[in-house]
């Protein structure tokens, strides 16, 4: 009974995302992001397309860093077939300089981003979406309705340090199903990331 | 053990696989473990690192194991984690897991954990005590987590 209230006491204390934000079949929430470019994006953006791969990341983790040749690649690859990237950065600039929205411009031009890189200014989409670390994928399928609906949540791949060591390419694998009609498997997963410098 | 490692000038790696995490989370022990998972390049971690180096001293009379578990990558022990351990002269028990597909071990060292860090685990198994948090620790926080833990 102690030790039942003393994990009440924590409850509150821990992180507050972990049992929240979208789950697998739920609508994805709709926002308005500004992209590098000055644009407000939102799902109506792509209401052409067949989904939507939203990667909350950023320019200063190691683990964002490691992937960022990874994510050009699978834009590249599906943006094509209905299924482009859009990556959200969620990062408090006043935490992490290196994410502000300048730097981000500067990243994209550096890197050739092919995909929209929009700022998550008051951190809402990530708390809503339930994102927790950089990069965290939340892989969108359009319905027939034209709603979006949460499809895939987790990792990119299983290993971040070398992407020619990869044996499972958990993203790749998940919007393959999508476009063959199919449910991904495994719908979810975990990686480690940097944790997101939410606003103090 | 604790009075060896309390002579040396700092702490020394040991490289480990999951199991000898899980044993460390699963045994009958009566100690207070403080597990916390850490990286030398996560920010955050690098910020409440002081606290658990307080907390080796501050409880190292007491029935309580403060172990640091570093993600860096095993290929970079020698160029990265060990002049870090190095040059803070980190005194706490520091092991370096050496698994690759994380997808595959985070769930059997915490369900909850969503694989950010820093994350800390505070246990005591003979009570059947157990907290987990996936966030940066402040100093008030930890050590009266621990203390909670020895009543």
């Amino acid at each position: 009974m102690k030790s039942f209230i003393l994990a009440l006491l924590f409850l509150g204390a821990m992180n507050a995302f972990s049992a929240e934000g979208l789950k697998i079949g739920d609508d994805a929430k709709d926002f308005s992001l500004k992209n590098i470019d000055g644009a407000m994006i939102s799902l109506a953006n792509y209401s052409n397309d067949n989904g939507l791969v939203v990667i909350f990341t950023c320019n200063h983790c190691p683990f964002s860093k490691a992937y960022e040749d990874r994510i050009i690649d699978l834009h590249k690859k599906y943006a094509g077939k209905g299924f482009p990237v859009l990556a959200i950065n969620p990062n408090d600039p006043v935490t992490v300089p290196e994410d502000s929205f300048d730097k981000m411009i500067e990243r994209s031009k550096e890197k050739g981003f092919p995909f929209r890189y929009v700022i998550d200014e008051t951190q809402s989409i990530a708390k809503q979406y339930g994102a927790t670390r950089t990069p965290h994928v939340y892989l969108l399928k359009k319905h027939a309705d034209n709603t979006f609906k949460i499809a895939y949540i987790g990792a990119i791949d299983d290993n971040h340090s070398d992407a020619s060591s990869v044996k499972e390419t958990y993203l790749s694998n998940a919007i393959e199903s999508l476009i063959a009609q199919k449910t991904p498997t495994p719908e979810t997963t975990k990686a480690i990331g940097c944790s997101i410098k939410w606003k103090k | 053990m604790l009075l060896l490692s309390s002579v040396t000038a700092f702490s020394q790696v040991k490289t480990v696989k999951l199991e000898a995490l899980t044993s460390l989370l699963h045994n009958d022990a009566d100690s207070v473990y403080v597990i916390n998972f850490w990286a030398t390049w996560c920010k955050p971690c690098i910020e409440e690192l002081p606290y658990f180096e307080e907390a080796t001293s501050a409880f190292s009379q007491k029935n309580v194991r403060v172990i640091l578990v570093s993600l860096d990558s095993p290929a970079e022990l020698d160029r990265v984690l060990l002049p870090f351990v190095k040059k803070k002269e980190l005194k706490s028990e520091i092991l370096l897991l050496d698994e690759h597909n994380p997808n595959e071990w985070i769930d059997k060292i915490e369900p909850e954990w969503t694989g950010s860090l820093p994350a800390t685990i505070i246990l005591r198994n003979r009570i059947k005590k157990r907290m987990f948090f996936e966030k940066q620790l402040e100093k008030e926080e930890l050590f009266t987590t621990i203390q909670s833990m020895m009543e």
